[in-house]
């Protein structure tokens, strides 16, 4: 029974429960006695809380309490857990509620509970706010121009940190010794998470024991459980259980801690009952992290064939008001040490400097700097390729690293660090055949004459995941303050059934269908046989959760090594049962058999019954199938690809239509093809809206103009064609998986792809860089101003 | 205030008093438990509300309960007959056409109207068809996938 699951798109083990409405979300939870909490938020962007009266509102029927940020005084600011390595930072971060002032607009400075969200919000409009206003900064990089704003006493110029990376000298070298040089500056605009489930936060307190249990919307469980603990109570993690149902959805926006987490325990604490508060909407886009965001002058330089000499990267990185949790991290290590991208570049430099705002706070967002940093080396290439006149095909070609570089070390900038294994060309070419580049080429042509603008734009990216090796990431190299290795327990029960509890924390990827497949294939036993748990702290190991696609590629190596040592447990108490020397026996396809007669068999069910009842094992053997496996991986995992994509531009409009795209992703082994897919078309559809739609507006007064679903572009089905998907497989060689990390790449990849396809469109009008959201009217004025008009 | 509403929501008739203020989907949600029905926003964009009310697909954060008094609810709870999931449940999950699922409920059942309306769609029309209906995780091609599937299975 040799089965192999692995690589095969069983459905999700998940999906019942989803497609029913039985999936219990946080805001489907409803315990006895709960009462519900409202947030006040700042209308002001920059301002001094002078006086706050809570009275009107306290005395509303059905409220149960106010309070404001004096009430938790005792409560310190709440962690910054990931700072730019080896550079200071000037740390700011939220209170659970505000006390003095306010740096962004969306900070919460009181909160209402009541017997219901109806009279808590009633209330909310009965508490007065008496506010100093203050002057505004929005702009990252005129923030930290002398006489503007300042945000917080311990950041001089706004600025959080000024962290580097690469040669400067080098790099000024060989710009200066360049055939070509090409300057751009390219705005990475504010994106918006917007998982359709916001965030909530439950929470519970037994005065008896000093227990809390808390229900968080969170990526990260086991993390808000240290943190809420060591950081914000000060008790031990004993004292608290943290649960995340059933997770609408995240990218990167449900990682952190948030200020209303810990508000909320706080309450239960405080009034003896459960209290719930789940986010709008509206909260949701003031309140919760935005991504991206960054103002970069990008210099590149090349020889006269198109040979990338150089690279030399200055950024803006706009953290909003105040930090959130891993804010400093995302636009340093994860992005800074990305920008070789795909490519053999001999120099490279790069500074950033992060800076305060006026504005909500940024941290990860899907893709977390690496999408920044492909722009950026991507729109580089597509910049030499137009100004050397040559086909941005081969200027990738000349440039990509070649197979038999691997591992490669991007000339140290990824601070020991090296790409594990790649052939960026075979996917390139494996893309130019799905389009049929030549033809295409000639329809280009044809419709030009004809007055029609067809553009082909390519991205070959290279990405970071499996975020690991806790020696590199931890504290001091990159700052991350802690190690980010996984965890795994494996349980064979007595009747063969097997139960996988996890540290990592799926909220959308799957997990219990792809990591019951490892299971499957290595017990060799039916799926339907494997549970996977999760996403409780009391009964699962701790993890640091998932995120940077590195719940396969670490998680569930810890599932396959907890596996390796079940499996030689069962092979040595199978020996035992079929009176055999270990040395003579062999676990293979579910069962251990005497090697050369297959026959003389023992099932993994009937290991495992014999494990579980114990009155026949051989000496010293503990009872039970059982073990639990901690995994930190040498290295990261390095997925790559290209995408391509096609669009038509409107030259009398300005609209862009994307006509077709095509991806061909190498995210090293695949588990489940369906899923892979899946995340694929998901992150390509984030990724083109960035490009065309997406963006984060915020006025001069530091207003969200684009503060709901109404003015935010969030893409709609028909926005998008089919997408076309291949893929090559190019095992990783860091874990014995061979899997690299799939959930980030097509966000990644697309955003480029599509900003260089309506760039080439372009090309008659001469016009080189529009910043995005390409939208009719930035793309009409560009045209307006390339004709002169 | 109360009022009185009488609504059969999947096929079981229900009187309760509530407030005129309480919104369809917290009456489904809170005074009557069904919470398949998610709410993802406070705008009426994002969809995942949606249910069937009297034959046709409402996003039901825009109707107050009253509204809504003396009425037939559809809810994704009530798709399922004998245990036998609804062909569209069942093309939702051959198809992956949800991943975190939070939105799956309200598109199952704008699908479900729209097949209704139109049981042979292009896949244009799906794609027009669901503008009502935000989802972040799939770029919608498995959800088109599904419905295509699904209409092929019932008959369209």
């Amino acid at each position: 029974m040799a089965t192999k699951v692995i690589g095969t798109s069983i459905k999700r083990r998940e999906d019942p429960r989803l497609i029913t409405g039985e999936a219990k979300y946080l805001d489907d939870i409803q315990l006895p006695g709960m009462l519900h909490a409202a947030i006040l938020r700042s209308p002001y962007a920059h301002a001094r809380i002078k006086r706050i009266n809570t009275e009107k509102a306290a005395a509303l029927p059905g409220v149960v309490a106010v309070f404001t940020g004096a009430d938790f005084k005792d409560l310190p600011p709440l962690p910054c857990a990931w700072q730019a390595g080896g550079v200071k930072n000037n740390v700011n971060t939220p209170r659970v509620l505000e006390i003095d002032k306010v740096t962004f607009t969306g900070a919460g400075v009181a909160v209402v509970v009541a017997e219901n969200r109806y009279i808590a919000e009633d209330a909310l409009g009965l508490i007065e706010v008496d506010y100093e206003p203050l002057p505004v900064v929005v702009d990252a990089e005129k923030a930290t121009q002398p006489g503007a704003p300042q945000l917080h006493e311990n950041a001089p110029n706004n600025i959080c940190m000024d962290w580097s990376c690469g040669d400067a000298e080098a790099t000024e070298r060989a710009l200066s010794q360049a055939d070509v040089v090409v300057r751009q500056r390219l705005v990475n605009q504010r994106l918006i998470p917007t998982p359709i489930e916001p965030r909530g936060a439950i929470a519970q307190y037994f005065p008896a024991t000093g227990e809390f249990t808390v229900w968080l919307t969170s990526q990260a469980p086991h993390v808000m459980r240290l943190l809420m603990t060591a950081f914000i109570f000060g008790i031990p993690e004993t004292k608290m259980r943290v649960i995340s149902p059933q997770v609408g959805g995240g990218f990167g926006s449900k990682i952190f801690l948030y200020p209303e987490y810990c508000l909320v325990a706080a309450l239960a604490r405080k009034l003896g009952r459960p209290v719930k508060w789940m986010e709008t909407r509206k909260e949701n886009y003031v309140a919760t992290t935005h991504g991206r965001d960054h103002i970069t002058e990008m210099e590149v330089g090349a020889t006269r064939d198109g040979k990338i000499t150089a690279l030399k990267v200055k950024t803006y990185a706009n953290l909003g008001g105040i930090l959130s949790t891993i804010a400093p991290g995302i636009p340093t290590t994860l992005y800074g040490r990305m920008l070789s991208g795909a490519y053999r570049i001999p120099n490279i430099y790069c500074q950033v400097l992060g800076v305060y705002t006026n504005t909500g706070m940024v941290d990860a967002y899907r893709g977390a700097g690496r999408p920044e940093a492909t722009y950026v080396v991507e729109r580089a290439v597509d910049l030499v390729a137009r100004e050397l006149n040559l086909d941005p095909v081969e200027v990738r070609r000349k440039n990509f690293i070649p197979p038999e570089a691997f591992p490669y070390d991007p000339v140290g900038i990824l601070a020991g660090l090296k790409y594990d294994s790649g052939d960026y060309e075979k996917t390139l070419n494996k893309a130019l055949e799905m389009v049929d580049y030549a033809a295409f080429r000639r329809e280009q042509a044809e419709a030009r004459k004809q007055g029609r603008y067809l553009g082909i734009g390519f991205s070959s990216y290279v990405e970071i995941c499996g975020v690991a090796p806790s020696a590199w990431i931890g504290l001091p190299n990159q700052g991350w303050g802690a190690g980010l290795w996984e965890s795994a327990n494996v349980r064979v029960h007595l009747t063969g059934k097997v139960v996988v509890t996890t540290g990592s924390q799926p909220h959308g990827q799957g997990h219990e269908t792809t990591l019951a497949q490892i299971v499957a294939d290595e017990l060799g036993i039916p799926v339907e046989d494997v549970i996977v748990q999760h996403s409780d702290t009391l009964g699962t190991p701790f993890g640091y959760g998932t995120y940077g696609s590195r719940s396969a590629a670490v998680g569930g190596v810890a599932v396959y090594n907890s596996l390796q040592r079940i499996k030689e447990k069962a092979r040595v108490l199978g020996a035992h049962l079929l009176e055999a020397d270990p040395a003579d026996v062999v676990f293979e396809g579910g069962k251990v058999y005497v090697k050369g007669a297959p026959d003389r068999a023992k099932t993994i069910q009937e290991i495992a019954a014999a494990a579980a009842l114990a009155y026949n094992l051989p000496p010293g053997m503990e009872p039970f199938l059982d073990d639990t496996a901690y995994y930190d991986p040498p290295n990261c995992t390095f997925p790559f690809g290209t995408h391509i994509a096609i669009v038509e531009v409107e030259a009398d409009t300005g609209q862009v239509h994307l006509r077709r795209y095509i991806a061909v992703d190498d995210v090293g082994r695949v588990i489940n093809p369906m899923i892979v897919d899946g995340q694929v078309h998901g992150g390509i559809a984030q990724g083109v809206a960035q490009a065309l739609w997406e963006g984060a507006v915020y006025d001069e007064n530091g207003q969200l103009v684009t503060g709901t679903l109404t003015e935010y572009a969030l893409p709609k089905a028909e926005f998008f064609p089919t997408f076309e998907v291949g893929r090559t497989e190019t095992p990783s060689p860091v874990n014995p998986l061979g899997v690299k990390g799939a959930g980030e790449t097509g966000t990644i990849a697309a955003t480029p792809a599509v900003v260089n396809a309506v760039m080439d469109a372009l090309a008659p009008f001469g016009i080189k860089h529009i910043d995005m959201p390409l939208t009719p009217e930035r793309v009409w004025r560009a045209i307006q101003q390339a004709q002169g008009r | 205030m109360k009022l009185p509403v009488s609504i059969t929501v999947n096929g079981v008739t229900r009187t309760h008093e509530v407030e005129p203020r309480l919104l369809l989907v917290h009456y489904l949600r809170d005074v009557l438990g069904l919470t398949g029905t998610n709410i993802g926003c406070d705008t009426s964009q994002c969809g995942a509300c949606t249910v069937i009310l009297d034959g046709q697909a409402v996003k039901s954060c825009t109707v107050l309960a009253v509204q809504a008094d003396g009425s037939n609810v559809l809810t994704v709870e009530g798709l399922a007959q004998n245990g036998q999931l609804h062909p569209l449940q069942e093309a939702f999950w051959e198809k992956h056409g949800l991943q975190c699922g939070f939105c799956t409920p309200g598109m199952i059942m704008t699908a479900y109207d729209l097949l209704q309306r139109n049981p042979r769609p292009t896949e244009a029309e799906i794609r027009h068809g669901l503008e009502g209906n935000l989802c972040r995780c799939t770029g919608y091609q498995n959800i088109v996938a599904a419905v295509q599937y699904a209409a092929a299975r019932m008959g369209g």
